[in-house]
C-alpha cells in the first residue's frame, strides 16, 4: 500500500469516527446548554452549565426521569434474562440435537425478528387492558421477548454451531452425562456467546419505543424512551430541549460504555448471527 | 481390558443408507486392530458404534462379554483419541487430561498421581499448565493420547488420530502410539486410511469397502494373499497393478507378453477367458539388471517407457497399456472406489534404482510371474489366492504378538510395582 | 442388503428385536429432548406474536371504539375498504416506501464504503473505528431522532447557522414545516442511526471473500474498480442480499424517528404511525387493527419480493448446511 493510499484510510477513517460521534457531540453539548443558550443556533454552549442535569436528576423532571430509568433497567435486563435462558437451551437443541421442526423454530425465529411490532401491538393493547397488564412491568417483559427471543436464538445457536461436536462427544466418552457434558464443556465454552448474545439483547429491548408508549400510561412501567418521547408533551417547564438532551446523554452512557468495552464481540455476535447464523 | 466381539453389526441411515453392512469382527484382548478403507467406506462408523456414539441398527457389540448396545457411552469405560484431539479448550492441560478422573470423581491425590504418571510417559511435563490453543499439533495429540491413558479403560480407540499432523511427526506419533500400546498391552481399535498405518501398527488389519468387511488379516497376509481386486489394489503403494489377460492354456496374454503360470495357478484359471493379473511393482524388475538364474523364474518383455520417476533409493517407470474396454472401464471405477482417480490405463513398475531405463525409449522388462494373482473380472475374486499360506502368515504374526506382550509382561512385572515402568521416560528404555 | 433381516443375535437379550426397538426410542428421547429443550422459547415467539396477529385481524372485522363498546359490531371487512379508500392510508404508504427506498439506497453505498474503510484501516485504528460505528447502532432510535431534530429546528438547531450560504436554507428555513425536508431530515436521522448495522453484515460477507481471489484478479491484471465491481461484490452478493432485506424491512416499520420529529405532521405519517394513532390515540381498535394487518401483509409482500424475486438463500442464514 502506498503512502498515499494509506493516508486516504487513514482519512477515510477519521471521516468514519465524526460521522458517528457528531450527533452525540451534539446532544452532549447541548445539554450543557444553559436554557438561555439553548436558542443561540450554536453549536457549542457559550457557558457549560449543569442545570439541565439537575432538572431530571434532582430536581423538577426527576420524578419523571428516575422511575423511568428504573423501569427501563429492571424490564429490560429481566426481558434479556429470559430470553438469553431460553434462548441457550433453544439454541443449544437446534445446534445439536437432530428432530423434526427445527427449521420450524429458525424460521419462526426469523418470521418474529421482521414483525412489524405495531401490529402487535394493537391486540395487546386491547388485551392488556382486559386482563389487567396494560402500564405493568409483565406488560412489557413479555412483549419485550419478542423482541428479544428471535435474536437470542440466532446468535446462540450461531454461537454453539461453532463449539465442535467431537468436544462433547469426548466429554461423553470420557464418562460424562449428557447433563455434566453440557454443564462442564458446553457452557464454559458457550459463556462468551451467552454473554455477547444478551448485549445484543440489551440494545434492542433498550431501544424500544412502541411498546413503551403503547403499553403504558404513568410512571407506573413506562420506560426512558418512552418518557423522553413523551417529554415535550408534557409543559413542565417552558422548553423541553435541556431536560431531553440531558436524559439522552444519560441513556446514551450505559450503551456507549457496553460498546466499548465489548465492541470486538458485539460485532462478532451481530455478524454471525445475520450472517453465519 | 477387554476382548471386543461384532456380530453382524449393521446400521441403516434414515434414508436406508447401510453405512455398515453385516460387520463380524472379533478383537482379542490386547490386539491392536485396525480399520481401514477408502473415505466412505464405513470404518468410521465402525469405531463409534464400539464407542457408543452411533446406535447400532442391528447386531450385537459385545465388550468384556457383556452386550453394550443399549449402553451410553459413559457407561462402556471405553476411551478415544478423536481426529481433532477435541481437547477442552478452557481447560489446561492438566485438567484436560484429568477430566474423565474428575468425572469419576477420583479424589485430589489420585488424580494427581496418575496425571503425573500420563504425563511422564508422554513427556508433557512442561505444559501442564498451559491451555491446549497454545500447543503444537503434536503437543495437543499427545495430550488427547494422555487423557485417554489416563484411566484404565477397557480399550483404546483411535479416529484417524494422525490425520492432522505433517508426515515427519506422523511418523514419530506412530512409532510412539505403537510402543505405547504395546506396553500398555491394551485392547486397541485404530481407524485410518494410511497404509503406511495400517500396516506398520495393526496385528491385524480390517478392509472395510461401502461397508461390507473385505477381508481380516495380518498386514502381510493382506500383502501377500487379498482376498479379491478390492483389497489387492487398496493394499500397497504404489498400488498393484493389473492387467487384462486372456487364458490360453496355462499361459496368459497380456499386453506385456505371455506369462506361463504354475500348474496350481493354471487350474486356478481354468475355464475363464479373460482374467486380471495382478502384479505389485516389485515384482517387476528391469531385464538388464536380473541375473540368469533368476530369469527364467519369470519371464520378460519389451514395451516403451512413458515416464519414469527416480527417488535416490527406488526407482518407478510407468508403462501405459491398451485394455478392451469392459477391463478399462472396471479399473477406472476401482480406481475411482480407491480415491486414486487414475486417468489412462498404465502399468507402474519399480525397477532398480541403478538401471538406466529412460523415458520415451523401448526397454525390456522382466516379471516374477511366481508371485502374481488372477482375478476374476466380474466378481473381484482372488482365483489364485492361497488361503493356506495367508492363514499361516497371519498365524505367525499373532505368535508375534503374543511372545511381545508377555516379553511387556515379564520387564513390567520386575519393577517395585506395576506401573514402575512408566515413570522411565518412553523414549529409551522399551523396546517393541 | 436388506435390514428387515435382522440375524438372530436379538433374541439373546430379549425376545422381540430388541436393537430396533432401542434405536427408535433413542431417537425418540432425542425429539422429546429437542422439543423440551426448544419448545418454551418457540411457545414464547407464537404467544407474542401469532396470537396477537391472529387476533388483531379478528378485531379488523369488527368496528369497534374502545370509548364505545356498547356500539361493536361485526362488519366482515369494511375496516379494509375504509381504510384502503382513504388518501391517508395511500400517503402514509407513500411516505414509508419512499423512506424505505431512500434510506436503504443510501444505506447500501454508505455502508459499503464504511465496511471498505474497516477493512483497509490499520489494525492499530480499527479498534477505534469499530467502536465509533457501533456507536449509532446502540444508541436509543428516540435520542438519535431527538438530536437530529434539536440539531434541524428553528429555535435551538445550529444547522441554519451553520449552512446558512447554501441557497434555499436562511435563518427562518423551517425543516419540520413540509413534507419534503421534514422527510429528509428523518432520513438523514434513520440513515445515520443503521448504516452502521447494514455496514457490519456487508463487512461480515466482505471477509468471506477469500484474499486470494483478490490477488488473483489483481495479478490478472484488474484495476481497483474492476476487482471491487467483478470479483468483490459478485462473491459477496449473497451478504448484501440479506442485509438488503433485513434493513428493507427494518425501515418499512419506521415509527420512532416519526414520532420525535414530526409527529406525523405535514404528511409525514408512515404505515406503522397510522396504526399507532387508529389505536392508541384516537381508540379505534377495529380500523387500528385493519392497518395492522395490513402492515404485517406489506411486510409479507416484501419478503417474499425479496425471496422469490432476489432469490435471496435464506437457507445460507439459517444455517442449514
Amino acid at each position: 500500500m502506498s503512502r498515499r493510499e494509506k493516508n486516504l484510510w487513514i482519512f477515510g477513517g477519521i471521516l468514519i469516527v465524526i460521522y458517528a460521534l457528531f450527533p452525540i457531540a451534539w446532544i452532549v453539548s447541548l445539554s450543557l446548554k444553559a436554557p438561555s443558550d439553548l436558542s443561540n443556533q450554536q453549536f457549542l454552549p457559550t457557558q457549560v452549565s449543569w442545570e439541565n442535569y439537575e432538572l431530571i436528576l434532582t430536581g423538577g423532571a426527576s420524578d419523571l426521569f428516575l422511575p423511568a430509568l428504573r423501569n427501563s433497567f429492571g424490564i429490560v435486563l429481566i426481558a434479556t434474562a429470559i430470553a438469553c435462558f431460553l434462548a441457550m437451551f433453544a439454541a443449544y437443541a437446534i445446534a445439536r440435537l437432530d428432530f423434526p421442526g427445527k427449521k420450524l423454530i429458525l424460521s419462526t425465529a426469523l418470521a418474529v425478528a421482521i414483525f412489524p411490532v405495531i401490529s402487535i401491538v394493537t391486540p395487546l393493547f386491547n388485551l392488556w387492558r382486559q386482563i389487567g397488564l396494560y402500564d405493568t412491568w409483565p406488560g412489557l417483559i413479555i412483549p419485550y421477548l419478542s423482541l428479544t427471543l428471535p435474536i437470542s436464538i440466532w446468535t446462540l445457536s450461531a454461537f454453539f454451531r461453532e463449539i465442535p461436536w467431537e468436544m462433547e462427544q469426548a466429554a461423553q466418552v470420557d464418562g460424562a452425562t449428557t447433563w455434566q457434558a453440557f454443564r462442564k464443556v458446553i457452557v464454559p465454552l458457550a459463556a462468551p456467546g451467552v454473554f455477547t448474545t444478551a448485549i445484543i439483547a440489551f440494545f434492542i429491548a433498550w431501544n424500544d419505543f412502541v411498546y413503551g408508549i403503547s403499553l403504558t400510561s404513568t410512571n407506573a412501567a413506562r420506560p426512558v424512551p418512552a418518557a423522553l418521547g413523551l417529554f415535550s408533551g408534557a409543559s413542565q417547564f417552558e422548553s423541553p430541549t435541556g431536560g431531553i438532551s440531558a436524559a439522552a446523554v444519560v441513556v446514551t452512557i450505559p450503551v456507549i460504555i457496553l460498546v466499548l468495552l465489548f465492541q470486538r464481540r458485539i460485532v462478532a455476535g451481530l455478524t454471525n448471527g445475520a450472517v453465519k447464523g | 481390558m477387554a476382548a471386543i466381539e461384532m456380530k453382524n453389526i449393521i446400521k441403516t441411515y434414515d434414508d436406508g443408507f447401510p453405512a455398515v453392512n453385516d460387520v463380524s469382527l472379533d478383537i482379542a484382548d490386547g490386539e491392536f486392530m485396525i480399520l481401514v478403507g477408502p473415505s466412505g467406506c464405513g470404518k468410521s462408523t465402525l469405531l463409534r458404534m464400539i464407542v457408543g456414539l452411533e446406535d447400532i441398527t442391528s447386531g450385537d457389540m459385545i465388550i468384556g462379554g457383556k452386550r453394550v448396545n443399549d449402553k451410553a457411552p459413559r457407561e462402556r469405560n471405553l476411551s478415544m483419541v478423536f481426529q481433532n484431539y477435541a481437547l477442552y479448550p478452557h481447560l489446561t492441560v492438566y485438567e484436560n487430561i484429568a477430566f474423565p478422573l474428575r468425572l469419576a470423581k477420583m479424589d485430589d491425590q489420585e488424580v494427581e498421581r496418575r496425571v503425573q504418571e500420563a504425563s511422564d510417559v508422554l513427556e508433557l511435563h512442561e505444559h501442564l499448565d498451559r491451555k491446549p490453543a497454545n500447543l503444537s499439533g503434536g503437543q495437543r495429540q499427545r495430550v488427547a493420547m494422555g487423557r485417554a491413558i489416563v484411566r484404565q479403560a477397557e480399550a483404546f480407540l483411535f479416529d484417524e488420530p494422525l490425520s492432522n499432523l505433517d508426515a515427519k511427526l506422523r511418523g514419530q506419533m506412530r512409532t510412539e502410539i505403537s510402543r505405547l500400546q504395546r506396553r500398555l498391552g491394551i485392547t486397541t481399535v485404530y481407524v485410518t486410511h494410511d497404509q503406511t498405518e495400517a500396516m506398520t501398527l495393526g496385528d491385524r488389519v480390517a478392509v472395510l469397502r461401502k461397508g461390507l468387511l473385505q477381508q481380516v488379516a495380518s498386514p502381510r497376509e493382506l500383502y501377500e494373499q487379498p482376498v479379491n481386486l478390492f483389497v489387492a489394489g487398496f493394499i500397497g503403494s504404489p498400488p498393484m497393478n493389473f492387467l487384462p489377460a486372456t487364458v490360453n492354456g496355462s499361459t496368459l496374454e497380456t499386453p506385456f507378453g505371455e506369462v506361463t503360470l504354475d500348474d496350481e495357478k493354471a487350474r486356478a484359471v481354468a475355464g475363464k477367458d479373460l482374467v486380471l493379473m495382478g502384479v505389485r511393482p516389485e515384482y517387476f524388475e528391469d531385464a538388464s539388471l536380473v541375473e540368469d538364474s533368476k530369469r527364467n523364474l519369470g519371464s520378460t518383455f519389451t514395451a516403451r517407457v512413458d515416464v519414469t520417476e527416480w527417488l535416490g533409493d527406488s526407482q518407478y517407470a510407468y508403462i501405459p497399456f491398451d485394455a478392451p474396454k469392459e477391463v478399462e472401464d472396471q479399473l477406472k471405477e476401482l480406481s475411482r472406489e480407491l480415491d486414486s482417480d487414475q486417468l489412462r490405463t498404465q502399468a507402474i513398475v519399480s525397477i532398480d534404482s541403478t538401471s538406466r531405463i529412460r523415458e520415451g525409449r523401448d526397454a525390456e522388462f522382466w516379471i516374477d510371474t511366481r508371485k502374481v494373482h488372477c482375478f476374476d473380472p466380474a466378481s473381484g475374486d482372488n482365483l489364485t489366492r492361497d488361503a493356506e499360506a495367508g492363514a499361516k502368515l497371519t498365524r505367525e504374526a499373532g505368535e508375534d504378538r503374543e511372545a511381545d506382550l508377555a516379553a511387556n509382561a515379564e520387564r513390567d512385572g520386575h519393577p517395585t510395582s506395576a506401573q514402575g515402568a512408566g515413570t522411565a521416560p518412553a523414549g529409551g528404555s522399551t523396546r517393541v | 442388503m436388506s435390514t428387515t433381516t435382522l440375524p438372530p443375535a436379538g433374541e439373546k437379550t430379549s425376545p422381540k428385536s430388541a436393537p430396533k426397538r432401542a434405536i427408535s426410542d433413542r431417537a425418540r428421547a432425542e425429539r422429546k429432548l429437542g422439543w423440551m429443550l426448544a419448545g418454551p422459547a418457540f411457545a414464547v415467539m407464537l404467544l407474542v406474536t401469532a396470537y396477537p396477529i391472529l387476533q388483531a385481524f379478528y378485531e379488523s372485522l369488527f368496528d369497534f371504539r374502545l370509548t364505545d363498546p356498547e356500539n361493536r359490531s361485526f362488519t366482515w371487512f369494511s375496516n379494509y375498504y375504509v381504510v384502503l379508500t382513504d388518501r391517508i392510508w395511500w400517503i402514509s404508504l407513500g411516505v414509508t416506501l419512499f423512506i424505505t427506498v431512500v434510506t436503504v439506497a443510501v444505506e447500501l453505498v454508505l455502508g459499503f464504503g464504511l465496511a471498505l474503510v474497516m477493512v483497509k484501516a490499520l489494525s492499530s485504528i480499527r479498534p477505534i473505528i469499530r467502536a465509533a460505528i457501533l456507536i449509532p447502532y446502540a444508541v436509543i432510535t428516540v435520542v438519535s431522532a431527538f438530536a437530529w431534530q434539536f440539531a434541524f429546528s428553528l429555535t435551538s438547531g445550529f444547522v441554519n447557522t451553520w449552512f446558512g450560504w447554501v441557497p434555499g436554507i436562511g435563518a427562518d428555513t423551517d425543516w419540520f414545516g413540509g413534507q419534503w425536508s421534514a422527510l429528509f431530515v428523518v432520513c438523514l436521522a434513520e440513515i445515520w442511526k443503521t448504516t452502521p448495522f447494514i455496514s457490519l453484515l456487508l463487512l461480515a460477507g466482505l471477509a468471506q471473500v477469500p484474499e486470494v481471489l483478490q490477488e488473483a484478479a489483481r495479478v490478472d491484471g484488474a484495476t481497483w474498480w474492476q476487482r471491487l465491481t467483478k470479483v468483490t461484490i459478485p462473491n459477496m452478493k449473497a451478504a448484501i442480499m440479506v442485509a438488503l432485506l433485513f434493513r428493507s424491512l427494518d425501515a418499512f416499520r419506521v415509527f420512532d424517528s416519526i414520532f420525535v420529529m414530526t409527529g406525523g405532521a405535514n404528511n409525514t405519517e408512515t404505515v406503522s404511525f397510522l396504526a399507532y394513532r387508529q389505536t392508541i390515540s384516537r381508540l379505534e381498535i377495529g380500523l387500528g387493527s385493519a392497518v395492522s394487518v395490513l402492515l404485517f401483509l406489506c411486510v409479507v409482500i416484501i419478503c417474499a419480493i425479496f425471496i422469490k424475486g432476489f432469490k435471496v438463500d435464506l437457507s445460507s442464514t439459517t444455517g442449514d448446511k
